[in-house]
């Protein structure tokens, strides 16, 4: 019972040592101008993991999101801010992509990661065609919403705990949480109850393009201008961050709002480095250690499974 | 009988040339509690997954209450009717509490305090048949012990929330409970039936079947072959009646039991799934058959036994697998690369592996297992499943393993591979080869100078070649109750 505790209690304690850390080497930080400079790039990061969140939950992964959102980016830059309409409509567009893709792994028994790789080099390919070289311009809207100066507590952290939540709501405590979860759990299982599986990894996969979507829109609004590669990363810190925040690769094993504190921490962790003054090339690999270490804290926690 | 419950009239289902149901007759009254008996692979489940719906029959016809349902069969139509399932193997998902399992059988179960009424009605479904369960309803179902995850799935399949229950089908329901949660269940069938629910029991337990059912059916090679009242069948005629006629089929392989015991032992083995087992002992030279119920400990002791724990193993090993998809095959590779990759080492040329050695150790074992194909280079798949299995025999006997573990490797193949690979079986053995053979077929065990029957995980009964009759067999497979 304990060691379930510990284990959910993980995330928090991480991103609460990587805060004191980043505290300590940066005492300046320690206001609400300096938490919302180092946590501003937190909500799209927080955004993409919810939407790989959503795809793990279903026992698959998505290697596309990165560049998925760069490519929500360059749409919004170019075609949304020159005609909102036509824009929406190819925003809208992109989420049943995704739907299309999620219908096309179950269907045809395909791994979610070759098709996904695949997509992530068409996502690119599509943004460098709207959007050759970097440019464009954010919706005013956009920007406006994403530099808001809320009271008392920095947006980002709102932004993070809303998400969190609300997620947290949908997914754990709603009747249709239950079906997504339990499709990963045991699929087998679902079809024997009556539900169709295609329809099920059709809308899991549309919730992740949706929640790309919302973090494609987010780091443009923070950035101002659109690049095709801006977010290529994403994919790996999404990944990182569901494992981060208590998520399981299979088993339909997550927790929205770990996934978001492991989005902060690992936000957290590249400004941390830099007040180290650890030269970026550097960073990636000591990104990478950072979540080694708190990987290998997590498995003597993870219960084995007595599975028959 | 009174009213129908469902009916079944001349089922058929085959799985590419195996007959699973070749016509089955089967009417369950409301309000009776129908025994379900027989010997692996007489199509048991095959005939429970089509009433529950998750397998459509490829003819025949589904009769509810006397009537012919409209639209096709399927897990919904059966749910409609108010059809529920306890698989043997379970169906609840780990990662969700009992509550939440709850929730997925029920379509209605939803809207705003779904997780009360859930929990609540797990809750009452578990005091009502299992009292004093100690289950807590918001407890994850991978945090139960194997037991109880089972004493939820049999709640679960009783809950009601807007459909009656028409009939509840138990698939070996007391193969985790203890003595106890047994008796309480079966107790709990006898209420329900007399509410006019149908069950049908499906159990290895004789005792319980004769206990508890109104009717018995006995099951045999697809067909329902007898049909009763529970009080015309006792212990052995139920046992008898799922056996062939008596008369002893003679084995055309030939006998040297005495000089085989004589040779020194090979493999000295006792499965670690039960605490008090006989040993199983197989000498060099022997084909040693694993008998009894499939998923009673069989392919565990193979795996043990291949992973050398706490046995005693005196030559190299190679198993062959009986899952091909899963186990056995590599998908992407040639013949010739599934035939050699466990021979690698041997085919090492100045630390390379040497194509030549692999082709011609492909090439004989395709000639000897008279594996079909024009090219050995050619695509696994592109063989017929007999074929591939051929292949997997190639890739454990071309290797240098002494001791062969076969987990029941003939499932799904066609009788002419079979007697092919019988007689090399039997040529292996008279060349020093011991063979450790899981089957599901009594024929098989003809071909076997000694056979362990297994149940529970326990080796109840050593059979010697003299004694390997098919009702022994079925006697020691069968226990007496859950409770005994």
């Amino acid at each position: 019972m304990s060691r379930s505790l510990l284990r959910s209690l993980l995330p928090i304690i991480s991103l609460m040592v990587v805060l004191g850390a980043t505290f300590y080497v940066q005492p300046r930080t320690m206001s609400y101008f300096g938490l919302n400079l180092m946590l501003q790039y937190a909500v799209p990061i927080a955004l993409a993991t919810i939407a790989q969140m959503f795809v793990i939950t279903v026992n698959d992964l998505d290697l596309s999101i990165g560049p998925f959102v760069g490519l929500v980016g360059c749409i919004s830059a170019t075609l949304l801010y020159t005609n909102p309409l036509f824009g929406t409509l190819v925003l809208l567009l992109c989420i049943a992509a995704y739907a299309a893709v999620g219908a096309l792994i179950h269907s045809r028994n395909l791994p979610s990661i070759v098709v996904t790789l695949g997509l992530s080099f068409v996502w690119v390919g599509i943004a460098v065609l709207i959007l050759p070289s970097p440019g464009g311009k954010a919706p005013d809207w956009l920007k406006s919403i994403m530099g808001l100066q809320t009271p008392l507590v920095p947006l980002p952290i709102i932004a993070a705990i809303v998400i969190g939540l609300l997620v947290q709501l949908a997914l754990m405590h709603s009747s249709l949480g239950v079906i997504a979860r339990g499709a990963g759990g045991n699929p087998r299982a679902m079809e024997r109850a009556g539900w169709s599986m295609l329809k099920t990894k059709s809308i899991m996969y549309a919730l992740a393009g949706f929640f790309g979507l919302l973090s494609g829109l987010s780091l443009l609004g923070l950035t101002t201008s659109a690049d095709a590669h801006v977010a290529d990363r994403y994919t790996l810190y999404s990944i990182a961050g569901v494992i981060l925040g208590g998520g399981e690769f299979i088993g339909g094993r997550v927790s929205p709002l770990g996934a978001v504190i492991g989005a902060l921490t690992l936000a957290l962790a590249g400004s941390f480095l830099i007040f180290l003054k650890i030269s970026p090339d550097w960073q990636i690999g000591a990104q990478g250690a950072i979540l080694i270490l708190v990987l290998a804290l997590k498995a003597p926690l993870t219960t084995r499974d007595v599975s028959q | 009988m009174g009213l129908e419950a469902i009916r079944l009239g001349g089922v058929e289902k085959s799985f590419g040339a195996v007959h699973a149901l070749a016509g089955v007759d089967l009417r369950v009254a409301a309000g009776e509690c129908l025994g379900l008996v027989g010997h692996n692979g007489a199509g048991k489940s095959t005939l429970m997954h089509i009433l529950a719906g998750t397998l459509s029959p490829d003819k025949g016809e589904i009769l509810l209450g006397g009537r012919q349902h409209e639209t096709n069969w399927s897990v919904n139509v059966a749910r409609a009717n108010g059809i529920r399932c306890v698989f043997q193997e379970l169906s609840l998902c780990p990662n969700l509490t009992v509550a939440e399992n709850v929730r997925i059988v029920h379509g209605n179960l939803q809207g705003f305090g779904w997780k009360k009424r859930s929990h609540d009605l797990a809750c009452a479904k578990l005091d009502e048949i299992f009292p004093g369960h100690g289950i807590n309803a918001n407890d994850a179902i991978s945090d139960l012990a194997i037991g109880k995850r089972q004493m939820a799935e049999i709640a679960r399949a009783f809950t009601v929330t807007d459909i009656p229950l028409r009939l509840v089908i138990l698939d070996e329901p007391t193969s985790s409970l203890d003595a106890v949660t047994a008796q309480q269940l079966l107790a709990f069938v006898r209420t329900q039936v007399a509410k006019g629910t149908s069950v049908i029991l499906i159990s290895h337990l004789l005792g319980d079947i004769l206990g508890t059912c109104d009717r018995i059916v006995v099951m045999k090679d697809g067909k329902a072959i007898a049909e009763r009242p529970a009080k015309g069948f006792d212990r052995q005629s139920l046992v008898a009646a799922m056996g062939t006629d008596l008369t002893e089929k003679k084995s055309t392989v030939a006998k040297s039991a005495e000089a085989k015991s004589a040779a020194p032992i090979a493999v000295r083995a006792k499965p670690k799934t039960a605490d008090q087992s006989g040993e199983l002992i197989a000498h060099q030279g022997e084909i040693i058959g694993l008998a009894g119920l499939s998923g009673h400990g069989q392919t565990r002791m193979l795996l043990q036994i291949y992973a050398k724990a706490e046995v005693e193993v005196t030559a190299p090993l190679a198993f062959i697998a009986g899952d091909r998809q899963s186990d056995g095959i590599f998908n992407l590779w040639s013949i010739a690369e599934n035939v050699t990759v466990r021979s690698l080492r041997a085919l090492k040329k100045h630390g390379l592996i040497s194509s030549d050695a692999e082709d011609g150790l492909a090439a004989e074992w395709k000639k000897r297992m008279g594996i079909r194909t024009p090219d050995i280079h050619n695509n696994i798949l592109t063989l017929s499943g007999g074929n591939q299995q051929k292949a997997l025999f190639a890739r454990a006997l071309g290797s240098e393993a002494k001791i062969i573990l076969m987990d029941d490797p003939m499932r799904g193949v066609d009788i002419g591979t079979k007697l092919e690979v019988y007689e090399m079986i039997a040529q292996e053995a008279r060349a020093g080869r011991t063979f450790i053979w899981y089957t599901t077929e009594m024929e098989e065990l003809q071909y076997c100078d000694r056979a362990y029957v297994f149940r529970n995980g326990a080796i109840s009964a050593t059979l010697s070649r003299e004694d390997l009759t098919e009702e022994k067999i079925l006697h020691a497979s069968f226990a007496e109750s859950s409770a005994a």
